[in-house]
């Protein structure tokens, strides 16, 4: 068995004294782990650092079988993310949220926004939105879809600024005016087209009540978990960093 | 099925010394062998001395540093610089820090680092001792010695968010060009750092 594809490094665990396994986000593939040998040289291992992209070949005798990767650097970002806190908090919450993902299973649209995610990391303002708009699209890909396209009571497609915590509908601002207080607000920026959006604090802590009100219901409680350690540093952290408005 | 041509005691001597890092079933073999031949100058001595350490190694309740004493030598000693505590990940890193003699200080050993993968959280690492020593008082420095790694980092970021309060300098190591370092030879990542952290000459 063997193939070729690109993927972008999330995480990375020794093995024995010279080898490391490496798992990767990958376009085609899914996440997928693999053995490299001498990964843990000094020459290789300051290449294999989650946030890394690489192209992987992967080989291996049968399909079930762990195999070996050859990887070989693209896009070397790790020196730039472990330069901050926001960013080093940012590439734990992905990859704590891809590993929601079963290995091997194909998700190329999950593979394009980790690439988009990585890419701005180290610009928390940016990379908030960026977050935020990846946990609803896991969510999606989970089969758990927020239906943020039309308001739950009167079907209107305007001014959608609620979502119900019960059905995970959208509700408009006039429907949801006697219950705003049990509803959960959906910032704008959240269904928004926009590749770079520049949300402010307040907008992504309640765009991220809203991803993690569903996440922990649909996937976390029931499989378990606990939420990623990272995920409420990053928010404490954007919190301190990010300004309260959006940016013009 | 090859026939073992040795007995089950030494059999397992090898099986043990081929556990250990460095040492795959042939080198282990030879190991035992040579062992074997130097009875008494090697395997006795070994043996009373893996016995006696055995017996007498422990973690220090301080620092995680481990030594035959509690607390350990380095957390005893009146001459190192109690007012600064260097931060390392394992007791192999304290041991390297040694070795430079860069620093007189006192040590803490983590345990690891934050690994999501690995499934170590903070609660498996000996970080809230680190705050309560801190706590306590009479430390003015804390340097995080924490691997370049995005999991070393994390730690150190981890550490620096919970030490926020306590009126303590946090500092990190600085990465960048190593000794004897020739940079057509390093990856871009370390070059970007060694250029963000240049310091003036």
């Amino acid at each position: 068995m063997q193939w070729t594809d690109d993927g972008i490094i999330i995480g990375t665990r020794r093995h024995g004294e010279t080898s490391l396994i490496v798992e990767l986000m990958t376009r085609a593939h899914g996440r997928h782990l693999g053995l490299v040998r001498g990964g843990r040289s000094r020459r290789v291992q300051p290449l294999l650092q989650p946030g890394n992209s690489v192209v992987a070949t992967w080989r291996a005798r049968l399909d079930e079988h762990l195999g070996n990767y050859t990887l070989e650097p693209t896009v070397q970002r790790a020196a730039r993310l472990i330069e901050g806190p926001a960013a080093l908090y940012g590439i734990q919450l992905l990859a704590g949220l891809l590993r929601l993902l079963p290995e091997r299973d194909s998700h190329p649209d999950l593979y394009e926004a980790t690439a988009t995610v990585v890419d701005w990391l180290d610009d928390p303002a940016i990379a908030g939105g960026l977050l935020a708009q990846f946990e609803l699209r896991m969510l999606d890909e989970l089969g758990f879809g927020l239906d943020l396209g039309q308001c739950a009571a009167t079907g209107t497609t305007d001014d959608l600024v609620y979502v119900s915590p019960r059905t995970g509908r959208a509700v408009s601002r006039g429907a949801g005016q006697g219950y705003h207080d049990r509803l959960l607000k959906l910032p704008a920026f959240l269904v928004a087209d926009d590749e770079t959006p520049h949300p402010g604090a307040g907008e992504i802590a309640d765009a991220f009540r809203l991803t993690g009100h569903f996440l922990a219901r649909h996937v976390f409680e029931v499989r378990g978990l606990q939420m990623p350690e990272a995920r409420a540093s990053y928010l404490a952290l954007i919190a301190r960093i990010v300004p309260a408005e959006a940016a013009e | 099925m090859p026939r073992s041509v040795t007995g089950p005691e030494i059999e397992r001597l090898i099986q043990l010394l081929a556990k250990l890092p460095g040492l795959g079933p042939r080198s282990a073999r030879r190991a035992a062998l040579h062992l074997i031949k130097k009875k008494d100058q090697l395997l006795v001595p070994l043996a009373e001395a893996m016995d006696v350490a055995v017996s007498s190694i422990m973690v220090c309740e301080t620092c995680g540093n481990i030594d035959t004493t509690n607390p350990c030598t380095i957390c005893a000693d009146p001459r190192r610089d109690a007012s600064t505590i260097v931060v390392v990940e394992d007791v192999a890193d304290l041991w390297a820090l040694e070795r430079a003699g860069a620093i007189n200080a006192r040590y803490h050993v983590l345990g690891g680092a934050l690994s999501p993968l690995d499934g170590i959280g903070p609660e498996e690492l000996n970080i809230n001792r680190l705050v309560g020593r801190v706590a306590s008082g009479g430390v003015g420095e804390v340097i995080l010695a924490v691997n370049a790694t995005v999991e070393g980092q994390t730690t150190a970021h981890y550490i620096m968010d919970q030490l926020a309060g306590l009126g303590v300098k946090v500092s990190r190591l600085a990465h960048g060009v190593p000794v004897g370092g020739e940079l057509d030879y390093l990856d871009e990542g370390t070059l970007s750092a060694a250029i963000r952290q240049r310091t003036k000459f």
